[in-house]
């Protein structure tokens, strides 16, 4: 089989397989495919609303993503993306309603508040990371508790209640345009910041001296020790890296979503998605931002199923779930095959 | 490498895309025109809590489900229908939804959906919303729904107090908020009315759907000698009738019981055919204050840019039929101090004395 | 004489690239047959085909006489065929029996009877002499006795073939010794042997009869003791190899390298290097010789800057580098060939490319205001690869996948590049086939020969009495003695190494 056509014709048998056994599932608890499958549709692209509500979605998982890949790509695990992401938030909607400040400066201002709070966050792991070989998978998890709870006493100390003040205008992301091109939707510019810190981590890992390094620490500690390179600063740089990431898709639902921060009972789980987003996307930033639409694209058209074709929340997101379950396993079946074409590459 | 990660990936979403369109012979719902309906339709958003808490979500359904049933309407479009939300970025969207398939009145239900409902209200000006346990002020097409919650949980306060033969009682919420604050002020009135000497012990669980939290703390109520205790937490109370009902299984003599909260708790607390944990329940009639709005709306009536408070007078609030648990005295005394309230001698607090 | 295994005329495929090309090897019963070439001539792709996970394209194999087709390698331990790996299949935190019997459980009754298998563990150990014990865990036993218990487990599956697959690349010389015991041993109770190997010394110690192949092709059998190593490089090889490196006399000059009382401690804090003296000039390779663990390593990196100096002074060109950060060193003159390259020399997973810039990456002209030019790494890795011979597909190639003297190269190519004053070369030819081992030679006598300074630290006699033109044996930390290749015996050196000193004085060079 030739490269091109194993590279067409996984993905199709994967998204395909996908949807026949989402199509199964609901045919089994009786409910037509067909109808569920155009609700799906419909609620990625049905109307204007829908899509922006879409493009909104996919927002944060694009930062979630990167975060969760840009650490991978230098060889740390960073499951704190969720508590980053918190802080993030909070921290951008406190900017956004406790200054008054002109938009040009309101809304950059909030923006660092949340990288700041996002990377200060993932500094800690980082730190004791590179100073104690404590290993990060366990201070992140545990700082995702710290940061949930930290956030909601917080938030009962700056507002005596249920959630913020709603951020000024000056600081939103939204605007009377987009709401006016997409029917009301609560699309955003952050989608735009999303596109740009894509490329932002593609230029950071592939064009500078300090992605390199980055990369390099990842990879090889030793080797990096021994052509120079400081690994713990490294280790670091690329957590507080990660964590900026997550804290600026905070700051995408507090100056774009939401407007607010309320408290939680539970996690908000687009950092976990994250790594799913990361993994679909082969920890490459444009392949994150294809994740990330796909997921984002399934989460939003997933609303519409009950809506327009009466099919149960559960059995939605079991749909959902297979339908990202047979993509990534297509992604297995693709590194399968070219495991066995390199090994017989290195036979030679 | 990464071109062809990339190419790939694109192929995906086109494959999708195709596919899908392939399918799609678009008989989108949302276009029905409003010329075609015949009769009044009614929807609800849930919280995140679900359709079937059990508690507030529920209650609501079951009014629009009368409301539904009594007009002769059936589920779906034109009819009556819920969304359920899975995150709080949902309430919006599905708000959305709602009114987009021309549903003559959307019940949002609970205080978290108050920030969505103020902005979708802004942008869809012909909706009609009704939100449910919070003020909405200066929107015309949102009608508020409030419950004196505390006037039922006062009367539940003082028959726990009578009947206590610990002297001690309990009382768990689900997160610090004026409406919990209510209820656990109401409580601790009423039972300090009763009886001054009455200790109540008040803990928070942080959460409303955490019913394994609910149990530990229950467990820990139960242990240090409370006898009767008082939930408003949805789900998170769950645990306290699963740890009520085990101790009672144990032990049949066992001094353990539950008050409910929101709606008739009586089947939740049944350990057997004989057997039951539940007191009593504080009950919020959602499901009365859902059906009247919507009877109202459908007269042309919506008390639009109002806000509805709902006590005993109104029948809006009150306590459960106990199935005998309460004895005779303590219902007299009951009767008595609803007499009272309803003629407004005595105010039943609405927060906690801190 | 009874042929075990003949594979006749085996062709394999893949792709365009023929990876065996009619190759023959006949194994005779109770000898040990040699298959020698280089790395990449198509020795594992023969024993894989022979061990049923490749299916050639053509030829045919017999065992005892009888054409099979072997489609697994549950087939091939049908028919008495075991694989030594060289890469150890083992659990670590399984003992030996679990280990032996793993995939091949003996059950009783559904439960795994464990302690039957122990004590037929213990026997096969016995009768050949493996000495191992059956429920030690594989972490805590050594790598030679983890081979040892490879061994068995192919035994205690009943193989009368064994298959050896490089198994000394990973053992000291004492485990090499034992092995070829082990080895003889298997052949006296019966068992034939196929040794896969590039070592010629080994051939030349163990085997019976050579089968050479070279780029895929069978180029012939011989009989051991008919032959001798340059024959066998030859015919591995394709052409002459010179083993006695040609060099003209060297030129000292200047002191590059002056360590002064160096004292180093281990990560426990154990002084390893004691006191050390030593001095490298311009224009001469210095040997180290040691035995493997007498500071070697703790040596280069205090001289590299990776390890803290406790107490003494190292200066390069005069001046004071002592305490300074790796790359301050690396900076003022020193270049490296670590003894691990695939842990210190290399990072795998980058491409070729990237690895040659491994210390440069931040310079110009690779790098301006930090941005990296790729184009320019990648011009400059074409260089190197053309001018060191690195073969390899393209410059984007993983580093990890090339074989370890492409490796070697090109981390020579590297360092060399930068044009060091002082050039550290620890085992660089570890595990590598003998026209590397020339080429390398080559590369650190020509830097010599422009006047540089070369420290070589290696533990094969060999490669130090070839190569340096001075030797310093390191015992124990220090520098014991300084003597000239020329005028001192292997044997006399081995017994300095092993830190006694001659009594009759050979001359002393140096200025100690």
């Amino acid at each position: 089989m030739s490269k091109r056509l194993t590279n067409i014709l996984v993905p199709l048998i994967s998204i395909l397989l996908g949807i026949i056994v989402g199509a199964i599932v609901m045919a089994i608890s009786g409910f037509s495919p067909v109808d569920g499958y155009i609700a799906l549709w419909n609620g990625v692209f049905g109307n204007t609303y829908n899509i922006g509500e879409t493009i909104r979605q996919i927002t944060p998982y694009v930062f979630a993503g990167l975060a969760v890949a840009f650490a991978f790509r230098t060889g740390l695990f960073n499951i704190g993306v969720e508590g980053q992401l918190i802080v993030g938030w909070l921290a951008a909607a406190y900017v956004g309603y406790a200054f008054d400040l002109p938009k040009i400066v309101h809304i950059p201002l909030a923006l660092l508040a949340a990288a700041v709070a996002g990377g200060l966050w993932a500094f800690i792991p980082g730190l004791l990371k590179a100073k104690l070989q404590v290993h990060e998978v366990i201070v992140t998890i545990m700082m995702n508790y710290i940061a949930l709870h930290v956030v909601n006493a917080t938030i009962a100390t700056l507002s005596d209640g249920e959630k913020t003040e709603k951020i000024h205008e000056t600081a939103s992301l939204r605007s009377p345009f987009l709401e006016s091109i997409t029917d009301y939707s609560r699309l955003h510019w952050g989608f735009i910041i999303a596109i740009l810190a894509v490329i932002i981590m593609w230029f950071i890992l592939e064009k500078t001296t300090r992605g390199y390094e980055l990369k390099s620490v990842g990879f090889n500690q030793h080797a990096s020790e021994y052509a120079g390179m400081n690994v713990s600063k490294n280790i670091i740089l690329a957590m507080v890296i990660s964590g900026i990431f997550a804290g600026l898709g905070g700051a995408m639902e507090a100056l774009g979503t939401f407007g607010n921060i309320s408290k939680m009972t539970a996690f908000t789980g687009i950092g976990f998605d994250g790594i799913a987003v990361a993994l679909l996307g082969a920890n490459q930033p444009f392949g994150v931002l294809l994740g990330a639409m796909l997921f984002g694209s399934l989460k939003n058209g997933g609303l519409n199923m009950p809506n327009e074709a009466g099919i149960p929340v559960e059995i939605v997101s079991i749909v959902i779930a297979l339908i990202i379950f047979f993509v990534a396993s297509g992604y297995i079946i693709r590194v399968a095959l070219e495991r066995i074409s390199k090994k017989k590459k290195e036979e030679k | 490498m990464k071109k062809r990660k990339i190419g790939l990936a694109l192929s995906a979403l086109l494959a999708s895309g195709t596919l899908l369109a392939a399918c799609g012979n678009d008989d989108n719902a949302s276009d029905t025109k409003k010329d075609d309906k015949k009769s009044f339709s009614v929807a609800m958003v849930t919280d995140t809590g679900g359709i079937d808490d059990r508690s507030f979500n529920q209650s609501t359904w079951e009014g629009i489900e009368k409301f539904g049933k009594d007009n002769g309407l059936s589920k779906g479009n034109n009819g009556y229908d819920y969304l359920q939300s899975a995150s709080e970025s949902d309430y919006n969207t599905n708000l959305n939804s709602l009114i987009r398939r021309n549903f003559d009145l959307v019940f949002a239900v609970g205080f978290n959906l108050h920030d969505s409902v103020v902005e979708v209200a802004k942008q869809q000006k012909d909706a009609k919303i009704a939100i449910i346990d919070s003020v909405v002020e200066g929107q015309d097409n949102v009608a508020s729904i409030m419950f004196k919650a505390n006037e039922a949980s006062y009367l539940a306060g003082a028959a726990a107090a009578l009947q206590s033969k610990t002297g001690k009682i309990g009382f768990i919420g689900g997160m610090e908020s004026d409406i919990i604050d209510g209820f656990e002020a109401g409580f601790v009135a009423g039972a300090k009315a009763a009886n001054p000497k009455v200790k109540v012990d008040v803990q928070y669980a942080g959460s409303f759907g955490d019913a394994a939290k609910g149990q530990a703390i229950a467990k820990r109520m139960y242990d240090s000698g409370s006898d009767i205790i008082f939930h408003a937490a949805g789900g998170t109370g769950n645990g306290l009738f699963t740890e009520a009902k085990e101790r009672k299984k144990k032990d049949p003599k066992a001094d353990v019981w539950v008050i409910g909260v929101d709606r008739d708790q009586y089947d939740e607390g049944k350990v057997d055919d004989k057997t039951n944990v539940t007191f009593t329940s504080v009950l919020k009639r959602v499901d009365i204050a859902a059906e009247d709005v919507a009877k109202q709306s459908k007269d042309g009536k919506f008390p639009g840019g109002k806000t509805i408070t709902l006590g005993l007078k109104d029948n809006g609030v009150d306590l459960a039929d106990s199935h005998g648990v309460i004895t005779s005295d303590t219902q007299k005394k009951i009767d008595e101090y609803k007499e009272k309230i309803i003629k407004g001698e005595i105010t039943v607090p609405e927060k906690p004395e801190k | 004489m009874e042929y075990v295994i003949e594979m006749l005329g085996i062709r394999k495929q893949f792709g365009d690239f023929v990876a065996n090309d009619n190759i023959t090897l006949q194994l005779k019963k109770g000898e040990i047959h040699a298959l020698l070439g280089e790395n990449g001539a198509g020795k594992s792709t023969l024993m894989n085909v022979l061990f049923g996970l490749y299916q050639p394209e053509a030829g045919s194999i017999k065992v005892h006489g009888k054409e099979v087709k072997i489609t697994d390698p549950n087939k091939a331990n049908d028919l008495g065929i075991g694989m030594v790996h060289q890469h150890f299949m083992l659990v670590e935190n399984f003992t030996v029996t679990e280990n032996i019997i793993l995939g091949s459980e003996p059950t009783k009754m559904g439960s795994i009877n464990i302690r039957d298998a122990a004590k037929k563990v213990q026997e096969l150990s016995e009768k050949y002499g493996l000495n191992v014990d059956a429920n030690a865990k594989i972490e805590d036993i050594s790598v030679g006795m983890q081979q040892r218990v490879e061994i068995l487990k192919t035994l205690y599956r009943g193989a009368e073939i064994l298959i050896f697959d490089e198994p000394t690349a990973s053992l000291t010389p004492q485990e090499i010794t034992e092995l070829m015991q082990i080895m003889k041993r298997l052949i006296d109770e019966g068992k034939s042997i196929i040794l896969i190997t590039h070592k010629l010394k080994e051939i030349m110690e163990v085997s019976d009869r050579v089968t050479i192949i070279r780029k895929g092709k069978g180029i012939g059998t011989v009989v051991t003791a008919d032959t001798n190593p340059d024959q066998l490089a030859e015919m591995m090889v394709g052409r002459q190899v010179v083993f006695k490196t040609e060099k003209v006399e060297a030129k000292p000059t200047d002191i590059v390298l002056n360590i002064q009382n160096l004292t180093v401690a281990d990560n426990r804090g154990v002084d390893k290097v004691k006191n050390l003296n030593l001095t490298v000039r311009a224009g001469e390779i210095v040997g180290i010789a040691g035995i493997d663990g007498n500071g070697q390593s703790e040596l280069i990196e205090a001289i590299t800057g990776l390890r803290k100096v406790k107490k003494g002074t190292i200066t390069l060109k005069g001046k004071n580098i002592t305490g300074f950060k790796p790359r301050k060193i690396t900076e003022a003159g020193i270049g490296h060939i670590p003894q691990d390259r695939h842990k210190h020399g290399l990072v795998l997973d980058f491409p070729i490319s990237h690895n040659i810039v491994l210390q440069t990456y931040y310079q110009k002209p690779i790098s301006k205001a930090g941005i990296i030019d790729y184009k320019k790494v990648n011009d400059f890795a074409k260089k190197i690869i053309h001018e060191y011979d690195v073969r390899t597909p393209g410059e984007m190639t993983l580093a990890r996948a090339l074989s370890g003297g492409n490796q070697q190269k090109a981390i020579i190519g590297r360092e060399i590049e930068r044009d060091p004053e002082l050039l550290i070369a620890a085992l660089p030819t570890r595990g590598l086939d003998v026209g590397a081992i020339e080429f390398i030679h080559k590369r650190l006598i020509e830097q010599r020969d422009k006047g540089k300074a070369v420290l070589l630290i290696s533990f094969e006699l060999d490669e130090v009495m070839n190569v340096s033109d001075s030797i310093a044996v390191i015992h124990d930390g220090s520098i014991i003695d300084r003597v000239l290749p020329h005028e001192t015996s292997e044997q006399d050196l081995g017994l300095l190494m092993a830190g006694q000193k001659l009594h009759q004085d050979s001359k002393k060079v140096g200025d100690e």
